[in-house]
């Protein structure tokens, strides 16, 4: 699918990889959109040329407002309640500016007033990330060859399949886990099938399932997009040159369809830290995740400062993972922005 | 189609917006009642209002009341109800202390009348003097949270106990401490809730403390029977109790009395324990806040529910117990004969109401609940 903001100019043919839609790039470039004859005289009017992706200020209010409101604000509220005490009775928050949240997330208090460390939330973190990198490398190493495979159908076939991936996102994702319950419980289909029941459900493989079930779509279709646009003459080539199956894989194909991956891997991963239903409804509960956790402080443990704190300490490792990707994004030669 | 280079703003922006829901889903659920100003607002200590119009608006516990006894209600008083649901009592204190909510009838737990009472939320209303105020059972009249019943009136009543499979698990349970060191034929097949209150206190009772104890002590020992406990555990969860002790897929859990009762119907191999360390009673009660605007209907309603044949409707919907003198009568004879339900009388003393933990042990049953959990 070709961009409508790239600039479509013969005798520029660029391969598609190197599209130059981010807005930064075009910004930076603003000789590029004076090239386009074909947009000014149809639009009749004489009109002020803008660099492309720049419109009137005014035009990006209404987002500009409906991001601060529903996205900023919140946000200036979990870092303030973050550095609040607790109110009375534990719900709610008051009084001063307090850092012990963030203290006790990483120390214990001793009852002579001392502090050690404590891996206790440490722990819960770890968890969660070990959950999510173990589902992010389970659905690259799925979503990669099926995407791969979509994009060398013939387009009726591919606008079919993608279709075909989309389907799940009709039903609610609450709805699709427990249906995984009702396939892997002991009086379920698996169990059926085997004859025998073995216990499949409630263990840490049911919630690595049902996490890699509901995330692939999330994966298949950036890889996808990106497999779609690769010339696999160039492949034909690389073969015809005497490069072995998987030279070809590694050294032509994936380099392709490596900016399709980064952004399934982020896809895929960051959700899958606050996954919180799986671990619940398939894990049986066993392990505690940084969501579960949240919810936690703010409900029977009663201390909203600490479920702030934890939200903050989630923000800031999903900033920091996005930095690192962007980061090895540059590092590979792409462009990868951050906001 | 997005460009590839644009997700990762937008995932950023995702994750930052569930996270600040995250954050804020403790409390609000949508719309406030609607406002109202037909009934009176009288209040005081003045006669008992005879005949209500107008409406009410009653703030209740998801699926706690039978529609068809609210429709009852309207068509013999006249009085419209509009009924919201909450799903946890500090989600309602949360919206309460907002402010300006409307509701003539809230419906807080036991500990939560307290809290509320010393917060300054609840008006006065002296359920002994209504006409159905005598109906209260006696042992529901001096309770720890609202003595004399000034502020409340009692609603359902349930216990937190254990439910077990004796064929199946080759041995009886009868105590806290044998739920936590079980016969071996339950291992592996343990259900237990997904409350930290509630486990911790019961695994406190089994270690010959207090709930609520202040003494890290105790929570040491917690700690080394809970660990020891993990592994034998099918799962940690609150919902879907009834499903999987009536398939078997659970032979041993810690339960609350009305779901045992509802298991128990379809699986007539498990049996009710009440251990013999003590269990829970926990208590629903209702409530006038203040700055309700409809007084008069919300003491009509109240003292409606009180009458036997109506509690008794209220108890035959929920599965859970009343405390409404003469309401047996009109209760299914299942419920009323169900020793989880009606506690025989040798049981009874044990179950008794837990007053709420202070912050210094809820941050100690955190600790334990994070270790065991995680």
């Amino acid at each position: 699918m070709t961009d409508p903001v790239t600039p479509l100019t013969p005798g520029t043919a660029q391969p598609p990889a190197d599209d130059p839609a981010d807005g930064l790039a075009a910004s930076a470039a603003p000789g590029t959109a004076r090239t386009r004859p074909g947009r000014a005289s149809s639009s009749g009017a004489r009109r002020v040329h803008r660099p492309a992706g720049q419109g009137a200020r005014s035009s990006v209010l209404p987002g500009t407002l409906f991001l601060l409101a529903l996205v900023g604000a919140p946000l200036v509220i979990v870092v303030a309640y973050s550095f609040m005490s607790r109110g009375m009775f534990g719900v709610g928050v008051a009084g001063p500016f307090s850092v012990d949240s963030y203290v006790r997330l990483l120390f214990d208090t001793q009852l002579d007033g001392s502090k050690i460390f404590d891996p206790r939330y440490i722990g819960v973190f770890w968890q969660s990330i070990w959950l999510a990198a173990l589902t992010t490398v389970c659905c690259a190493v799925l979503a990669f060859p099926m995407a791969v495979w979509m994009a060398t159908r013939s387009p009726r076939t591919r606008a079919l399949l993608v279709f075909a991936v989309t389907i799940p996102f009709w039903t609610n994702t609450l709805v699709r886990t427990y249906a995984w319950v009702l396939i892997l419980n002991d009086n379920g289909p698996v169990s059926g099938l085997l004859g025998t029941p073995i216990g499949l459900l409630y263990t840490p493989f049911a919630t690595a399932v049902g996490l890699v079930y509901v995330s692939l779509p999330f994966m298949i279709l950036p890889v996808y997009s990106s497999a779609e646009k690769f010339d696999f003459r160039l492949a034909e080539a690389a073969y015809d040159l005497g490069a072995r199956r998987l030279t070809i894989l590694r050294r032509v194909v994936y380099p392709a369809v490596r900016p399709g991956l980064v952004a399934g891997v982020v896809l895929v991963f960051i959700p899958s830290l606050g996954a919180f239903l799986q671990p619940q409804l398939l894990g049986g509960g066993k392990s505690l995740m940084i969501g579960n956790l949240i919810e936690q402080q703010f409900g029977a443990s009663r201390n909203w400062p600490l479920g702030s704190a934890v939200a903050v300490a989630l923000l800031v490792l999903t900033l920091l993972t996005l930095m690192g990707f962007a980061l090895a994004g540059r590092r590979g030669g792409q462009k990868v922005s951050l906001m | 189609m997005v460009s590839k280079h644009r997700l990762l703003p937008l995932t950023a922006l995702l994750g930052a917006g569930v996270l600040a829901l995250a954050a804020c889903g403790g409390g609000s659920t949508g719309a406030a009642a609607s406002g109202s100003d037909s009934g009176s607002s009288a209040g005081g200590s003045a006669a008992f209002p005879a005949k209500g119009s107008g409406e009410l608006n009653l703030y209740n516990w998801t699926d706690y009341i039978s529609p068809d006894l609210l429709k009852r209600f309207e068509s013999e008083t006249g009085i419209k109800v509009h009924l919201d649901t909450f799903e946890s009592n500090e989600g309602l204190l949360a919206k309460l202390q907002a402010g300006g909510t409307g509701y003539d009838v809230i419906v807080p737990s036991d500990y939560m009348v307290q809290q509320m009472v010393q917060l300054g939320l609840l008006q006065e209303i002296d359920t002994d003097t209504f006409p159905n105020g005598k109906n209260i059972q006696p042992e529901f009249k001096d309770v720890y949270f609202d003595q004399g019943r000034k502020f409340t009136a009692p609603y359902m009543h349930g216990t937190t106990g254990i439910a077990v499979d004796e064929a199946k698990v080759g041995g009886k349970v009868t105590s806290w401490a044998e739920f936590f060191n079980p016969p071996a034929g339950a291992s592996g097949n343990m259900g237990i809730l997904n409350d930290s209150n509630e486990v911790v206190a019961a695994a406190l009772r089994a270690v010959g403390a207090k709930p609520c104890s202040e003494t890290p002590a105790d929570y040491q020992k917690v700690q080394a029977l809970l660990s020891g406990v993990k592994g034998k555990l099918k799962v940690i969860s609150s919902d879907g109790q009834i499903d999987r002790m009536t398939s078997g897929e659970t032979t041993l859990a810690m339960m609350w009395n009305g779901a045992f009762h509802r298991a128990s119907v379809k699986n007539k191999g498990i049996t009710w324990v009440y251990p013999s360390e003590g269990l829970p009673l926990w208590q629903d009660n209702f409530a006038v806040p203040k700055g309700a605007r409809n007084v008069d209907n919300a003491k009509i309603f109240i003292n409606w529910m009180l009458d036997p044949k109506n509690a008794a409707e209220a108890t035959n919907f929920v599965g859970y117990a009343n405390a409404v003198t003469g309401s047996d009568a009109y209760m299914d004879k299942d419920l009323a004969k169900d020793p989880a339900i009606t506690p025989p009388a040798d049981k009874a003393a044990l179950a008794q109401p837990v007053p709420p933990c202070s912050q210094t042990a809820l941050d100690l049953y955190d600790k334990v609940w994070t270790d065991f959990k995680s």
